[in-house]
């Protein structure tokens, strides 16, 4: 179906991938894997038409091709839908599938039936529920995702990419998402599928591809590549550093002290619903929940990055009212949100720019750092984070998401605070960054920082947390000591608790 | 050589430096220059003197734009501060008193912080786009001027306030070295201080800085109030030209003129990364380029159209994917042709 022989793409001063093949057969679910840098998202792009080959060659369906824009990939039957859902959020469900192909009469959009149409594309691919006339906005991620894919099939593409497809869903919409790509696939797509996500690549692909370092590791049926040799693959090394954290973190905490930060009823219409939690003196909490569970949105009332309009939050016993992030930040308390490139990085700055910014702002607009201090500091982060490449002048909006999110960590770890809350700090980041950040925040526990920590992987939350603070639609449900449960514990939890709210011994450690 | 040709404001440097070649060429008494009664004369001077009132705007704007903003009503604000300034003159008792003039000039400037203050507010606070929320100030502004001069074109005379525009000090135009100390005041306090780096933090991304405890929504409101004293100052600075407060005339186009500085100077109007010296040579290069016109005797009415190829120009060096075209096509050169341009 489409055949990829030694592709090279250079960038200037950098071989971004080196001679890389790749094929993907008709109804085969194929993964491309590899860590943050590794040549993925160059392949996607080199494939789609985005960036120009520098050397190597393309076929689709046996026919040589060669792609000078995205619209060549696209009538070549190549379609991709990305992480950041690329449709029109203000038209109807039913535009944003039919966009460029509506049936016309006499000249003019013949409205009625492009949206019959269009509810028929949909139908195929068991989302006949939605609406064509409602705004594309109005649905969740997911569901766009969904539609975006109903789009790629009206062009009647034969390859669908799907880049990063589950990284913002829940377990139920990965489900049916994955419903929909078997379906595709025994109509015979080729589906090219990138992920972070391991146990979704064993789920779905017949075939995985490895990549590491922009060349090509091997290509494999996934049913003979057990998951230990897969790492072992992408990453180039053996790994059980994440077990060594799982037993540094087994500590008792003291949790007769005053905690470093107290909240009760704390809430805010439409987000969440007003709920307790302390954290303790070198305390790893986790949050854990489905996504919209409300994780997000209590952290973020905890650190004044939005306004809290019920509850009191106390710091050390001290009542406190965050009407800024800059006020929690002083007492302390400093927030890394999940959306990294949104509200973390500031991209056109420098690497060490980023890193001694939150310093910045809190010695306010006219007092300055010295260059010495920022050298400093910097350097001292850069090594002790391990950050790459170890160049403080370079652009962060250029480092891989793994070191993106490093520079964020050096960032919080650099203004000293008491409380560092983490809102998904590896997703979507290689393994290898994702077990020097655990690894990481389990040190830095020991050394008396408290942590909230939230993650879709309950693996990670388990690993690293003590205790485990459950959200579900927006509620606090309750709370499990981490080491007095396992995933499927936590999960049954997350999906089974009864609130705290209305029971009044609810809440009990299962 | 790979450094200075890498460096941003190699091209500006370079667009100035031909425009003075050009003119030299044309007219050899371009470069040329009289000292007279302890005072420098020449063309090079008088390009100097009346890039004055848009250096201030134009620094101004680079503070503005810097934060992703844009301000469309700093001609405006420059029409009122005249009016005020003239009006204070007067009416005052000793039109002719330092202090008097002095004092004028601080109100012109207070009254230009308030109208930046509503500006800022409008942006920061009520997060109304920049470019909507100072066409407000822009259309509403010069009426706000002709109510002050009661619809009249106020003329004074003051001679410390023709001191202003025709006086001149180490042999420089006075005008000039108001500007150039606004320049280097606005460069230290940016540069030397951390506010410049939160600048670009805040027009690179608002809500990242936000959440690293920058105050974003302070940062932008002070960028419209000092655009807005900046444009202040240049209103005085023009008015004092003509002498008069001509609510209509002072400041016209200015916006406009003020924004292909910053544009010129290579500060994005995506905002982040700013550069006040770029901002300096872009007014320059405008400058230059209007006496340059004059001398060749393009009609006033015309230049706009030379304005609007040079526009077309600089647009067209800055867009990366223009550089990408020109790399292609040198690259799908015959080798030959390359080898000899190495050799070369």
């Amino acid at each position: 179906m489409v055949e990829l022989r030694s592709i090279t793409v250079r960038f200037p001063g950098v071989l971004s991938l080196d001679g890389v093949d790749l094929t993907v057969r008709s109804g085969e679910v194929h993964a491309v894997m590899g860590e943050n840098g590794a040549g993925k998202s160059t392949l996607i792009k080199a494939l789609t038409g985005v960036y120009r080959i520098d050397e190597g060659t393309i076929r689709v369906h046996g026919e040589h091709r060669h792609f000078g824009s995205t619209r060549d990939a696209q009538l070549a039957g190549i379609a991709t839908v990305y992480q950041e859902v690329n449709l029109c959020p203000n038209l109807t469900v039913g535009e944003n599938v039919m966009l460029g192909h509506e049936p016309r009469r006499r000249g003019r959009i013949d409205w009625a039936a492009t949206h019959a149409t269009a509810a028929v594309h949909l139908a195929a691919l068991g989302l006949g529920d939605i609406d064509t006339k409602s705004a594309l906005d109005r649905h969740p991620i997911a569901v766009q995702q969904l539609i975006a894919i109903s789009r790629a099939m009206v062009l009647e593409s034969s390859v669908l990419i799907l880049d990063e497809p589950t990284s913002s869903l829940d377990r139920d919409e990965v489900a049916r998402l994955f419903g929909v790509i078997r379906e595709l696939r025994s109509k015979g797509v080729a589906i090219l599928f990138v992920s972070h996500f391991l146990d979704q690549v064993y789920e779905i692909s017949d075939r995985i591809t490895v990549l590491r370092n922009g060349r090509l590791v091997g290509d494999y049926a996934t049913a003979d590549l057990p998951r230990g040799e897969l790492v072992t693959k992408m990453i180039g090394r053996e790994i059980d550093d994440l077990r060594e954290i799982a037993r540094a973190t087994e500590r008792d905490i003291d949790r007769t002290a005053e905690p470093v930060l107290s909240a009760r009823g704390v809430g805010r219409r439409g987000a969440i619903e007003p709920a307790d939690l302390d954290v303790f003196d070198g305390e790893v909490v986790g949050l854990a929940g489905l996504l919209g569970s409300g994780r997000s949105e209590f952290a973020r009332l905890l650190c004044g990055a939005d306004g809290a309009d019920s509850g009191e939050l106390r710091v050390h016993g001290r009542a406190v009212r965050f009407a800024s992030p800059r006020k929690a930040i002083r007492h302390g308390i400093v927030f890394s949100s999940e959306d990294r490139r949104a509200e973390g990085i500031v991209g056109e700055l420098s690497v060490a720019e980023n890193i001694v910014l939150g310093i910045r702002a809190g010695r306010g607009w006219f007092r300055n750092i010295r260059r010495a201090e920022v050298d400093a500091v910097v350097s001292e982060f850069m090594e002790a984070l391990g950050i790459r490449p170890a160049d403080p002048n370079m652009l962060v909006g250029n480092l891989s998401g793994g070191n993106q999110q490093k520079v964020l960590l050096a960032r919080w770890l650099a203004t000293a605070p008491e409380l560092l809350i983490l809102d998904e700090p590896t997703r979507g980041i290689d393994v290898g960054a994702k077990a020097d950040i655990q690894r990481k925040v389990a040190d830095l526990a020991r050394d008396g920082l408290s942590v909230i920590f939230i993650s879709s992987e309950l693996e990670e939350v388990l690993r690293l947390a003590q205790r485990i603070a459950v959200m579900r639609d927006r509620r606090r449900v309750g709370e499990l000591e981490a080491a007095r449960t396992d995933v499927q514990g936590l999960i049954d939890y997350i999906a089974n608790a009864v609130g705290d709210d209305d029971l009044a011994v609810g809440g009990a450690v299962a | 050589m790979k450094h200075v040709l890498g460096h941003r404001l190699t091209l500006p440097a370079g667009a100035l430096l031909l425009l003075v070649v050009v003119n030299t060429a044309a007219r050899p008494e371009f470069l040329k220059i009289a000292l007279r009664d302890g005072r420098i004369y020449g063309a090079l001077v008088d390009i100097l003197r009346q890039s004055a009132p848009l250096m201030l705007v134009a620094l101004g704007m680079t503070l503005v734009i810097a934060t992703r903003g844009i301000d469309l009503s700093v001609g405006a604000v420059m029409s009122v501060s005249g009016a005020v300034a003239l009006t204070v003159i007067d009416s005052s008792g000793s039109p002719g008193a330092v202090s008097t003039v002095l004092g004028a000039i601080l109100a012109g400037m207070g009254v230009a912080l308030v109208l930046g203050l509503w500006n800022g507010f409008l942006v920061a606070v009520l997060r109304i786009q920049p470019i909507v929320a100072t066409l407000v100030l822009m259309l509403a502004g010069r009426g706000v001027a002709l109510l002050i001069t009661d619809g009249f074109i106020t003329t004074v005379t003051s001679d410390p306030l023709e001191y202003v525009a025709n006086g001149a000090l180490v042999g420089l135009p006075f005008a000039f070295i108001l500007a150039m100390v606004a320049v280097v005041v606005v460069a230290l306090v940016e540069r030397r201080t951390a506010l410049g780096v939160l600048t670009e933090a805040v027009g690179i991304n608002p809500e990242a800085s936000r959440l690293a405890g920058v105050r974003s929504s302070g940062i932008i409101l002070s960028a419209y109030a000092v655009c807005a004293m900046l444009s202040g100052l240049a209103g005085v600075v023009y008015s004092s030209n003509i002498m008069a407060a001509d609510a209509n005339a002072t400041g016209e186009f200015i916006e406009l003129y003020a924004i292909l500085a910053v544009v010129l100077g290579r500060t994005s109007l995506r905002g982040g990364r700013f550069s006040i010296a770029g901002t300096v040579l872009g007014v320059l290069i405008i400058q230059t380029l209007q006496s340059t016109m004059l001398f060749v005797g393009v009609s006033s009415a015309q230049s706009p159209l030379v304005f609007a190829v040079v526009v077309a120009a600089v647009v067209l060096f800055q867009s990366p994917r223009a550089h990408d075209l020109a790399r292609r096509m040198r690259h799908t050169r015959p080798a030959g042709a390359t080898t000899t341009e190495v050799a070369a």
